[in-house]
């Protein structure tokens, strides 16, 4: 036996993995309430001890973690256009697994430079200008932050004419410098980011954390746990050189206070008639809806929604949906109970409206332009309709009375029609929630983490969009 | 740098318009004409042409339309790009601009009050674009390439 620990500190548990090597086989997991306010080994412990009550006594090859706790890695983004250098920066930090705090366009203002200073980031993303483009603003932003009391590291990933001068600008901070994140009009850049967000994340990061005690245990903190996800799902989905993976994935994880959604897939427009506009996209997208989760942002999903409509889905009155509104936003380890079944129903409503806000919001849209010569599609974002499979994640709805349902909210709508979401897919469920932990073993041994995906990811079975007849 | 003296150019073919040909031909032309362009194709809103050309640092924004909504499409452009900082960029607009035959001298009339610098006829080869366009922006000749 070769067992391996997989260690996913999250923001309040912290959830141990045991994989055996040899049999390629998950051993157990178990897990613990985060103290990332002492020592953040005395959860781990706790949550180790309970693991090897269930499988004996284990001497691991080597332990692994991803981390989101104490804030998870906490990123500001400052770019030009909205639409287009700030928003390239945004992708690129979010497939990095940060969490962004705050996104700055043109120059930074005074009011904006007291926010930084008020609650400064891990790591600032500093971009701005095409390559040959616009200098004089992210030279003015560099200088901004060089007058800042605080210091963080930053990544200038900007007009490359610019760069030296930044670096030379911000010599007291930190800093990077990266390849721009849109080097050309619309064009994306961000591995060059995103490997610099995770080298900053294991050198940096960690250390200020105070999470250098436990990780003394540790191989290793690689990355943030959003990145590990991301990580795991791509490798599902693209496979290895010896191992194929399941084809073009969208994957949803909801959360207690955010909802992440993932989609592993080109998103190409299928007809050669449909033009594409805006920034292009990445082949392994996230996105986080900071407003749709669970407990913390269960009223956010309220205010989408609207009362009325939550009341109507979960077939409870509307004082019912106020009420435990109320409930969970004291309680936010809350667990329903068959013996309350308003909370069962209610929790169901809650996730399937998660699911459908984040996972329209994330997909591309269709829109119709109607010209002098008829119809004409614009397509924005990625087209993912052709996409075979979802998978759905989340401590609280892997758990859910019926996870399939919640699930094909991911699906092509038709109340939604111009979301270019799956027509049909298979569903599948990470019922032992084990994505981040096989993100993580990936990065040693991914076809055995690829495998165990495979099977131990539980197939729920095709559904397809429901759609009244075609319209004539 | 010699990337950084070309003149940078923003192009595209402005509203509903998806006649996708005459934009290809003058990117063609004014990159070889030695001038750094940005294509943004057909269906382009005012506001991309202005995000575009902050993010290129722009000398100069190339408008194309071509199926007669030309007029509708260019209105308000040279006043957003006042608002988003872009006080005196060059602003050109050619192709089929208006419906059907209209005096040309009316049309440009109407085009220059817009805020468009040169207003050009249907017909116009790229050739007499350029010659503008270096006159303009004071390229001078033998600076940058041309092709015979
Ligand atoms: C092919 C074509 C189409 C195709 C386009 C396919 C595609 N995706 O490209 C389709 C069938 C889709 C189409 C549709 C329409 N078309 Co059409 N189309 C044409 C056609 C036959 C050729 C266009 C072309 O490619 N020319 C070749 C290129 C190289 O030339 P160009 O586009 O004119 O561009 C050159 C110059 O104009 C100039 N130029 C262009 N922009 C600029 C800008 C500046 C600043 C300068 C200086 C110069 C300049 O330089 C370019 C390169 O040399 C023209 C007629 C014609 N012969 O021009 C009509 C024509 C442009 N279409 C016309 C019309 C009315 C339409 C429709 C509205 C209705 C219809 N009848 O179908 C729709 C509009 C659709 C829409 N939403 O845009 C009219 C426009 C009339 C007007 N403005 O008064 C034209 C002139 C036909 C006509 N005589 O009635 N069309």
């Amino acid at each position: 036996m070769r067992p391996v620990l997989l260690i996913d500190f999250g923001s309040t548990f912290t959830k141990v993995t045991a994989v055996d090597l040899d049999e390629e086989v998950l051993l157990g997991h178990a897990s613990a309430f985060t103290t990332v306010d002492h020592d953040i080994g005395d959860g781990l412990a706790l949550a180790i001890k309970q693991l090897e009550q269930k499988t004996g006594a284990l001497s691991y090859e080597y332990r692994l973690a991803c981390s989101s706790a104490a804030g998870g890695l906490r990123m500001m983004v400052s770019g030009l256009v909205p639409e287009l250098t700030a928003e390239a920066g945004r992708l690129a930090a979010l497939g990095a697994g940060a969490k962004i705090t705050r996104i700055f366009t043109h120059r930074l203002g005074r009011r904006d430079l007291a926010l930084i200073e008020a609650n400064p980031p891990d790591i600032l993303l500093l971009t701005g200008g095409t390559d040959g483009g616009n200098r004089a603003v992210i030279t003015d932003n560099a200088s901004a932050l060089a007058r800042l009391s605080v210091r963080f590291p930053v990544i200038i990933a900007g007009n490359r004419d610019a760069s030296d001068d930044c670096e030379d600008l911000l010599r007291d901070f930190e800093v990077t410098v990266c390849p721009n994140v849109m080097p050309r009009f619309n064009k994306l850049n961000v591995e060059p980011v995103q490997r610099a967000i995770r080298s900053l994340f294991l050198t940096h990061i960690i250390r200020a954390r105070g999470m250098t005690k436990a990780t003394s245990l540790l191989s290793g903190i690689l990355m943030p746990t959003p990145s590990a996800v991301l990580s795991a799902v791509k490798l599902l989905a693209t496979g290895t050189e010896r191992e194929a993976g399941i084809g073009e994935l969208f994957a949803v994880d909801v959360g207690g206070a955010t909802t992440d959604v993932y989609s592993i897939a080109e998103g190409h427009p299928t007809d050669v008639s449909v033009v594409l506009k805006g920034l292009e996209e990445p082949y392994a997208k996230r996105t986080v809806e900071g407003d749709i989760g669970m407990r913390y942002s269960a009223s956010g999903i309220n205010d989408v929604v609207g009362t009325e409509n939550l009341a109507a889905k979960a077939g409870v009155s509307e004082d019912d949906v106020r009420h435990y509104l109320a409930n969970i936003a004291d309680d936010k380890a809350y667990v329903p109970t068959a013996d309350d079944p308003n909370s069962v129903l209610l929790d169901l409503a809650l996730a399937s409206s998660a699911v459908d806000i984040a996972t329209t919001r994330h997909a591309g849209t269709l829109e119709e332009a109607y010209t002098t010569s008829g119809i004409v599609y614009v397509q924005t974002g990625k087209d993912l309709r052709a996409i075979r499979h979802i998978l759905l994640t989340g401590g609280s709805v892997i758990h859910a009375s019926d996870p399939k349902s919640i699930a094909e909210h991911a699906l092509y709508s038709e109340e939604s029609p111009l979301s270019l979401r799956p027509l049909e897919a298979e569903i599948w469920l990470d019922e032992n929630y084990i994505l981040a932990a096989m993100g993580v073993l990936a990065e040693r041994e991914s076809d055995i983490a690829l495998r165990l995906m495979k099977r131990e990811l539980k197939s729920l079975g095709m559904s397809a969009a429901r759609m009244s007849a075609l319209k004539a | 740098m010699q990337e950084s003296n070309r003149k940078k150019l923003v192009i595209g073919v402005i509203g509903a318009d998806v006649h996708a040909v005459g934009i290809r031909i003058l990117d063609y032309a004014f990159t070889d004409a030695g001038f750094d362009v940005t294509n943004l194709g057909v269906m382009v809103s005012q506001e991309e042409y202005i995000g575009a050309a902050i993010e290129t640092n722009a000398d100069a924004i190339v408008v194309s339309s071509l199926y007669g909504h030309g007029e509708l499409d260019c209105r308000g452009l040279r006043d957003k790009c006042d608002e988003a900082g872009l006080e005196g960029i060059l602003l050109y607009v050619g192709g089929n601009i208006v419906v059907g035959k209209q005096e040309f001298s009316d049309v440009e009339k109407r085009f220059h009050a817009m805020g468009f610098n040169r207003v050009f006829p249907p017909g116009t080869p790229p050739e007499t674009t350029i010659y503008w366009l270096k006159k303009d922006l004071g390229v001078e000749e033998g600076a940058s390439r041309t092709t015979d």
